[in-house]
């Protein structure tokens, strides 16, 4: 069972949810309150949904062998364009502003998606630095598209998307459900999970296998860029504006460590979504758990930082090694020794 | 001279001349000594934190907690002279920690093999927490000596001026020259970024050279922090947020290569001056807004690594 590739971070996520029953027993509760569900765990799935998205689509990124440090930068951009387009409406509730925003903010993400893998997969570049341009450049473009400002709308229409709710449960939930059940259909019902773990491996391989890696790679590149764009709509809704300097900021940071948690390799070839799921889970969990113990705020990234640590110390395979090594050598008995010399 | 390994040097110091010579034709008062001199006195910190980076770069690795390390370095260094502390006992205990700490994230990458980028990452997100463990507010630092430091203006021939800083990062950027270059522990980075497994193979003490250069990175990054104590003379955690992009953005400009093995300190230099020229333009220009400075950086890095890729694949024709 310790071999299972969900073991760890399954554990890792038990272990902080058993703190916080032991820490406080209501954690769990759930109550109706105006139709609707309240309660951490809700909390938890809610405001962790656009991390998951950003996370579901950076997992295949990272399949590949790849990285896309731009998502911060595209989640500011769609986020800045969607309420932007909405803010110049005059009737800023009507569906048909709403939807063309949305629609046109998507187009965007995509598109800038598409640049991504154009210069991974035409142009070769490496995907660290192929990404690390638009990161930079991106955030830049999200403030030249809000003039600086931070774009507030009061659509209620818009609203609904990020802070609406459905069946008595946050309407983000469903996207995140949403989006999970397309990616790993894609993935674990059709060929593409194996084309993009063989792409993963080694791209010229795949090739000479007849593999189209430039339109595997084009497509998944695409793909995180529209989760970002997703993400980015889903945080403005909820808050009701765009601000382009700090939406979406460490972002990238947050979801390459969602997916590293979950057991995804940096090196690519071998993915996992349903860990991603649980590392971007445990990532929000940590939080919450932070602000509901009475932890200070201030020292969240000390935590952070000690939990990354100990998460990827504990995946290392020559830590457990030197950990068992110690374990083993302690415990040998002195007679022995001296026997196999003589 | 006019090696082909040059070419990414002759560019980026071309497009500096360049850049600098649009705007003494644009500006009045562009085109003299002091606004040079100020490029340099407004980047000495980001100049000293670059050295080092370029070192990770070139040995295959990144550290992304060098912008966090400066600002951890600010409030040590501003809670410990509240104490009473004498500057003289701060400087080298900051130094130390610096140090210290890129030892400890190079302990980590080379003996569990967890990728640099992560590590430096979890040291990214545990330097900036610890600065607020110590305060979440801005500390002041009225100590003498510092202020001294920060007020000091060297004269040089002509009027024109340049402060301590200056001569620090001068000195760090003409060390990392000669080790980069003239050292073993230089070749041995190199050797490193070009192929872990061959300079095994050869030899090298690739333990040692990795941990070393995460410990050069972490001095540097600690160094550059007390010259930015002494910009700002305070300390604060929210302290050169998101420096370390501009650092891996001053060195790639600089020509050198993200898979490592390839790079120089003197393009890290001018990549470094680049940044700083834009940002002067941009104050000169007046009605341009600040983030036109990341745009702008954004089309240079492309500019840089399609040609770098233009480059490196004429390389590979001549030699096949």
């Amino acid at each position: 069972m310790v071999k299972h590739h969900l073991f760890w971070p399954v554990a890792v996520l038990a272990a902080l949810l058993l703190f916080n029953f032991i820490y406080s027993p209501d954690f769990f509760s759930i109550i109706v309150r105006n139709g609707n569900l309240y309660g951490s765990l809700i909390d938890i799935l809610n405001f962790g949904s656009p991390l998951i998205i950003v996370a579901l689509g950076m997992t295949l990124v990272i399949a590949l062998g790849g990285i896309d440090l731009s998502v911060g930068s595209v989640v500011a951009i769609a986020g800045a364009i969607s309420c932007l387009l909405i803010s110049k409406g005059t009737d800023q509730s009507a569906w048909s502003l709403v939807l063309m925003a949305i629609g046109v903010s998507i187009a965007v993400a995509i598109v800038l998606g598409l640049w991504n893998g154009v210069l991974v997969s035409i142009f070769g570049m490496q995907p660290i630095i192929a990404t690390l341009i638009l990161m930079v450049a991106g955030r830049g473009v999200a403030q030249l598209i809000a003039d600086g400002q931070i774009i507030t709308v009061s659509s209620k229409t818009y609203n609904y998307l990020g802070a609406g709710s459905l069946a008595m449960l946050p309407f983000s939930i469903f996207i995140v459900a949403a989006m999970f059940i397309l990616v790993s259909l894609l993935t674990r019902r059709t060929a593409l999970g194996l084309y993009i773990e063989s792409i993963g491996c080694k791209p010229t391989a795949s090739r000479l296998a007849g593999i189209r890696s430039r339109t595997v790679m084009l497509a998944v590149y695409m793909f995180c860029g529209l989760c970002a764009g997703i993400a980015g709509l889903i945080l403005s809704s909820n808050v009701s504006s765009a601000d382009g300097n700090n939406a979406g900021l460490w972002y990238e940071l947050d979801a390459i460590l969602a997916v590293v948690i979950g057991g995804t390799s940096l090196n690519g070839g071998r993915f996992s979504v349903t860990g991603t799921l649980i590392g971007a889970l445990i990532i929000q969990t940590l939080t919450t758990t932070i602000y509901m113990t009475g932890v200070p705020p201030e020292i969240t990234l000390v935590v952070k930082a000690f939990v990354v640590l100990v998460v990827c110390l504990v995946q290392s395979e020559s830590f457990r090694k030197a950990i068992v090594a110690r374990w083993k050598t302690r415990h040998y008995p002195a007679e022995r020794e001296v026997k196999q010399h003589v | 001279m006019f090696n082909r390994k040059f070419i990414p040097i002759v560019v980026t110091l071309g497009l500096f001349i360049l850049m600098f010579a649009v705007g003494s034709f644009r500006y009045t008062g562009f085109f003299s000594l002091q606004v040079f001199n100020n490029l340099l006195i407004d980047n000495a910190f980001l100049l000293i934190v670059a050295v080092g980076m370029t070192f990770v770069i070139v040995s295959g690795g990144i550290d992304l907690s060098v912008g966090s390390v400066i600002a951890l370095t600010t409030m040590v260094s501003a809670s410990l002279l509240e104490q009473g502390w004498p500057p003289y006992a701060v400087i080298p205990v900051v130094l130390l920690m610096g140090a210290g700490f890129g030892w400890g994230m190079g302990a980590i990458i080379y003996y569990f093999k967890i990728q640099p980028f992560i590590v430096t990452l979890a040291g990214m997100f545990l330097a900036r927490g610890l600065c607020y463990v110590i305060s979440i507010n801005t500390i002041i630092i009225d100590d003498a000596f510092y202020t001294k430091v920060a007020q000091t203006k060297i004269s040089l021939p002509g009027g024109n001026f340049i402060s301590i800083s200056v001569i620090i990062a001068i000195v760090v950027v003409a060390a990392g020259f000669y080790i980069a270059h003239y050292t073993r522990f230089g070749r041995n980075t190199y050797a490193l970024g070009g192929s872990e497994q061959s300079a095994l193979l050869m030899g090298l003490p690739v333990k040692s050279t990795k941990i070393k250069v995460y410990m050069f990175s972490g001095l540097c990054s600690s160094l550059a922090g007390v010259v930015f104590t002494f910009y700002m003379l305070s300390g604060y955690g929210l302290h050169a947020m998101g420096l370390e992009l501009d650092a891996i953005a001053a060195v790639v400009i600089g020509g050198t290569l993200l898979t490592g093995g390839v790079g120089y300190i003197v393009g890290t230099f001018f990549g470094v001056m680049i940044q700083g020229v834009i940002q002067t333009i941009i104050s000169f220009e007046g009605t341009l807004s600040s983030w036109w400075t990341k745009i702008v950086i954004g089309v240079l890095l492309f500019v840089f690594i399609i040609l770098q890729k233009l480059l490196s694949e004429r390389k590979w024709t001549l030699r096949s």
